[in-house]
C-alpha cells in the first residue's frame, strides 16, 4: 500500500467572505479571515502551525506575505503555483512532508479580491509570444478552442454544456453562500451573449472575491480533532503543457494521469466515489474531467451530464456547492473543491447534503487545461 | 545550428523572409514547434531548421467577440509537416472557419503566420 494513503487528514476548512467583499479589504485580509476560521474549525491554535502553503495570482512569494500577516513562523514553506489546481497539489506535498517528519500542522490558504479590484480574472499568466499575435483572451479563448474540438470530435452540443451550468445553478440554490442563485434555464444559457464561440457568457465561471483555507495534520493527530477528519486516501498531480497550442490533444487532459494516480493510491475507482467536486471554469470542463477521471468513456461526457444526472437528485452529485459557475470563483478555485468535499464527508452541507458520503473527489484544474490535481478524501471508515 | 544560435531569432529571420520555419529532430525525426534548443519528444539537441510548405488543416477554432469591436477568428492549425500553431484564417468571415478546413499560409514577409483557405487565391 502507498505509505501516503491516509497519512494526512483535513481537520479544518473555511471560506473567507465571498462574492463582493467590503471595500478596502485586501487578499491578505481574506487569507486572514479564512485561516482564522479554519483554525477555529480544527480547534488548533495558530502557534501550532509549522507549515504554510499558498499559491497566489498577485504575490511572487506568497507564503512570505501570508506568514507575516498571520504572525506565524513556518519551518516549511511552499508557494508553488500551477494555477487553480495548486491547493490540491499542496495536499500531496503536505502528505509527503508529514510522512517525512518535516511538519505536523499545515495551513493551506488562498485569497483574491479580483472582482472588487478589476472586475475580471486577475492572473499573472501572460499569453506567450507564440500566441500573442493572434489576440486570444487568456484563458477564455483556450477553453473555447477545446470545446470546439470536443463538439467536432464527439458531437457534444451546446445544450449538453448548458446542462452543466443548470446543474451548478440548482446546487447553488441549495447553498446560501452561493453568488448566483436565481433561476436559469437551458434556453437562458443558449441565448446568452456569445463571448467566444461556442461559449456564451453563462458557460463561463463567475468573477468574485473570496478566499479559503484548509488545516491539515497527520491522521494520528486528527483523532483529537473536534470534528470528523477527512482523510486523504489518494492524490495525484500531472501537467503536460502550458500554452493551449502545445496541448497534444484538446479533448484529453492530464486529469487522466492525476486521477489514475489518486485512484491507485487510494485503491479505489470512480464507482466508489459518492460526491464529485470539479473545477468548472467553463461548462466544457466537467465534461472533460468526468471522462478523464473515468466516470464515463472518452467522448460520452456530453451525454453523461444531460438529463439532470449531475444535479440535485441526480445519479452522480457533481459540484454540490454550485461550483465556479454559480457559487464563487475568486481566480484559483481549487481550494473550494476540497472545502465542499470535506463538508459533504462531515455531513454539514445543509440543504445540499448527500446521504452516506464516505468518499469524495476534489479535482483542480490550472491555467488552460494545463495542470490537473485530483484528491480522494474519505471518512474514518474508509481508512482500512 | 551552433550552440549559441537563438531559436527565436532564427524563427524571426524566417518570418522576415516570408518563410514559416520549424525544426526537425535529427534523432527521432519528429517536427518541433515552437523552436527550441532541445527536442521535447526525445531530449535530443540535434534540431535542424526546415521550411514549412504552409499547407495545413484547422484543428480547433473560435470566434472572439469583444465588446463593441469586430469579431475575429482564432484557431489552431496542424501543418502537414506534423506540427501545430495558433493562428487566424483571413479572407473569410470570422465565423466561417470550420475544423478540417484546408489552409495555405499567407506569405507576407515580416508578419506572424496567418492562413487563408487553400482554394482561395
Ligand atoms: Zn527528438
Amino acid at each position: 500500500m502507498n505509505p501516503l494513503r491516509g497519512r494526512l487528514a483535513v481537520v479544518g476548512v473555511a471560506e473567507a467572505d465571498l462574492g463582493v467583499v467590503a471595500p478596502g479589504l485586501t487578499e491578505q485580509d481574506l487569507i486572514g479571515q479564512a485561516a482564522t476560521r479554519a483554525l477555529a474549525d480544527a480547534g488548533i491554535d495558530r502557534t501550532e502551525v509549522d507549515a504554510l502553503f499558498c499559491a497566489s495570482s498577485v504575490q511572487p512569494a506568497p507564503t512570505l506575505n501570508a506568514a507575516e500577516y498571520l504572525g506565524i513562523r513556518p519551518r516549511y514553506s511552499d508557494g508553488s503555483n500551477i494555477g487553480g489546481s495548486s491547493a490540491i497539489s499542496h495536499l500531496l506535498y503536505a502528505a509527503g512532508a508529514i510522512e517525512a517528519g518535516l511538519i505536523e500542522v499545515a495551513l493551506i490558504v488562498y485569497g483574491s479580491i479580483q472582482r472588487s479590484e478589476a472586475g475580471r480574472l486577475i492572473t499573472p499568466a501572460s499569453v506567450s509570444i507564440w500566441e500573442e499575435p493572434f489576440r486570444p483572451r487568456w484563458p477564455l479563448t483556450m477553453y473555447a478552442l477545446a470545446a470546439s474540438r470536443h463538439m467536432h470530435q464527439y458531437g457534444t452540443t451546446r445544450e449538453q454544456m448548458a446542462e452543466v451550468a443548470i446543474a451548478a445553478r440548482r446546487w447553488a440554490q441549495l447553498n446560501p453562500k452561493a453568488f448566483e442563485r436565481g433561476p436559469l434555464s437551458v434556453e437562458d444559457v443558449l441565448t446568452a451573449r456569445l463571448v467566444c464561440d461556442p461559449l456564451g457568457v453563462r458557460d463561463c465561471c463567475l468573477v468574485t472575491d473570496g478566499g479559503g483555507a484548509l488545516v491539515v495534520t497527520s491522521a494520528e493527530r486528527a483523532r483529537g480533532a473536534p470534528k470528523p477528519a477527512a482523510h486523504l486516501l489518494g492524490c495525484g498531480v500531472a501537467h503536460w503543457h502550458r500554452d493551449i497550442s502545445q496541448m497534444p490533444d484538446l479533448t484529453v487532459t492530464a486529469a487522466t494521469e492525476s486521477g489514475a494516480r489518486a485512484f491507485a493510491m487510494a485503491g479505489l475507482g470512480p464507482a466508489d466515489v459518492d460526491v464529485v467536486e470539479l473545477y468548472d471554469a467553463f461548462t466544457i470542463n466537467p465534461i472533460l474531467f468526468l471522462e478523464d477521471l473515468g466516470f464515463c468513456a472518452k467522448g460520452e461526457g456530453g451525454e453523461f451530464v444531460a438529463g439532470g444526472r449531475i444535479g440535485p437528485g441526480g445519479e452522480l452529485p457533481v459540484n454540490t456547492n454550485g461550483g465556479g459557475l454559480s457559487y464563487c470563483h475568486p481566480g484559483m478555485y481549487g481550494i473550494f473543491t476540497v472545502i465542499e468535499a470535506v463538508r459533504q464527508l462531515r455531513g454539514e452541507a445543509g440543504d445540499r447534503q448527500q446521504e452516506g458520503v464516505e468518499v469524495a473527489l476534489a479535482h483542480g484544474n490550472g491555467a488552460v487545461l494545463s495542470s490537473q490535481a485530483t484528491a480522494l478524501l474519505g471518512t474514518e471508515a474508509t481508512l482500512n | 545550428m551552433t550552440e549559441s544560435a537563438s531559436p527565436w531569432i532564427g524563427y524571426q529571420e524566417g518570418l522576415a523572409a516570408g518563410e514559416l520555419r520549424f525544426q526537425r529532430c535529427g534523432d527521432c525525426a519528429r517536427a518541433v514547434f515552437y523552436p527550441r534548443v532541445v527536442c521535447p519528444h526525445c531530449g535530443s539537441t540535434a534540431l535542424a531548421w526546415e521550411i514549412s510548405s504552409g499547407a495545413g488543416t484547422v484543428y480547433a477554432t473560435t470566434v472572439m467577440r469583444p465588446h463593441r469591436q469586430e469579431p475575429y477568428n482564432v484557431c489552431l492549425v496542424d501543418l502537414d509537416e506534423g506540427f501545430r500553431l495558433m493562428s487566424r484564417v483571413d479572407r473569410v468571415p470570422a465565423d466561417g472557419v470550420r475544423i478540417g478546413d484546408r489552409l495555405r499560409l499567407l506569405k507576407e514577409a515580416g508578419t506572424a503566420p496567418v492562413f487563408v483557405p487553400a482554394d482561395r487565391s
